[in-house]
């Protein structure tokens, strides 16, 4: 094995014992504490945007402005695709 | 520590993910290795808002009962499509690479070829 | 890539409609039913990557080119930013949902608990959901032909 190879696998090693030590140490599946913003969304979805769908009153009228950000991130990836397989006509 | 379940399985894939990312040579291997950790995030994010016995949170001809977090299903739904923008972007430019130097090892493409 | 042989064809001309129609419910029923923008586009991307699969990229690039494609998402785009900035006309307020409360065009607030609602509820929303739609088809559709043409040698010395 190479010194390269040793080196990595010393530090994934620490990073995987931290990674699994954690995941011993989150709260038990199921158990919420608090959750005031998510009580406050499901209360009011039907007076204040008129849907029944709890998820696509977040998506595109609490939090409109993440999905914003997303289409702008998906127009700019089809841009970057078409522009890199193109070729010139005088060639 | 058998009720913690869903979190060692979002655990494994991102170590399995950050091994192939590491570990291997082919550029093709690498992009596999970066999706595992996008499907390992993603499922970190829906298991922190699931309530004991819940149902969906959507009024639709729903039997009663405690609904589950909603806003977390919205934040994953975005990082599914940014995650598939950017697996898009990544093959594009492998198959570019492929092209201009004819292999694939990431050992051999460090030059700046003419 | 070239295409499939004849059994391949007629299955793949039969079953497309039936996968669009399933796609546009998914879309249109975002505000009562699990769906909306963006998973309804996936599955009409996904069943246009069948044709495209089945009928050769050559074929495909005829019919459509990548030109159209880009006027559509263009339209979605604008669309989706145009109905955001009618809410700052209509409420001072950035993102507003202005068409909930009147009678006519998707105002109708439907009884709280469990229970059957109308489609012309829910405000913005549907029109939102329609342009979102709309992008996410022909951007999905865009990057798959473009990759499948640009990476199949032809006879005639194409690299």
């Amino acid at each position: 094995m190479s010194k390269r190879n040793l080196v990595a696998a010393v530090f994934f090693s620490i990073v995987a014992v931290i990674f699994i030590f954690s995941a011993l140490l989150m709260h038990p599946f199921g158990v919420l504490d608090e959750s005031d913003m998510d009580d406050y969304v499901i209360e009011n979805t039907q007076e204040e945007t008129g849907a029944n769908n709890g998820v696509t009153s977040v998506v595109f009228d609490y939090r409109g402005f993440d999905t914003l950000g997303e289409a702008t991130v998906l127009f700019t990836a089809v841009a970057g695709v078409i522009m890199i397989f193109r070729r010139l006509k005088n060639d | 520590m058998i009720y913690n379940i869903p979190f060692i399985a979002v655990v494994c894939l991102i170590l399995i993910g950050l091994y192939a990312l590491v570990f291997k040579r082919n550029l093709i291997k690498m992009v596999i290795g970066i999706t595992l950790i996008e499907s390992g995030v993603n499922l970190f994010l829906i298991t922190l808002g699931y309530r004991k016995g819940s149902i969906a949170p959507i009024y639709t001809s729903s039997p009663g009962g405690i609904m589950a977090l909603p806003i977390p299903q919205a934040l994953t739904l975005t990082s599914i499509v940014i995650g598939v923008a950017v697996l898009a972007l990544m093959l594009s430019l492998v198959i570019h690479i492929y092209r201009h130097y004819g292999t694939l090892d990431v050992r051999k493409v460090r030059r700046l070829k003419e | 890539m070239t295409e499939m042989s004849k059994i391949v064809r007629t299955i793949t001309a039969i079953a497309f409609p039936f996968s669009m129609i399933y796609g546009l419910y998914v879309i249109a029923h975002g505000h009562l039913t699990p769906g909306g923008g963006f998973q309804g586009g996936a599955v009409v991307a996904s069943a246009c990557a069948m044709v495209l699969v089945a009928f050769g990229s050559k074929w495909t690039l005829d019919k459509i080119k990548e030109k159209r494609l880009s006027v559509f998402e263009s339209i979605g785009a604008i669309a989706f930013i145009g109905l955001a900035f009618f809410g700052l006309i209509f409420g001072a307020v950035f993102f507003n949902n202005f068409l909930v409360g009147n009678d006519y065009l998707f105002g109708i607030i439907p009884v709280v608990g469990s229970g059957l609602a109308d489609i012309n509820t829910a405000g913005v929303i549907p029109l939102m959901n329609f342009a979102v739609g709309l992008k996410v088809i022909a951007g999905l559709f865009a990057i798959v032909l473009v990759m499948a043409y640009a990476t199949t040698n032809y006879k005639e010395g194409k690299k």
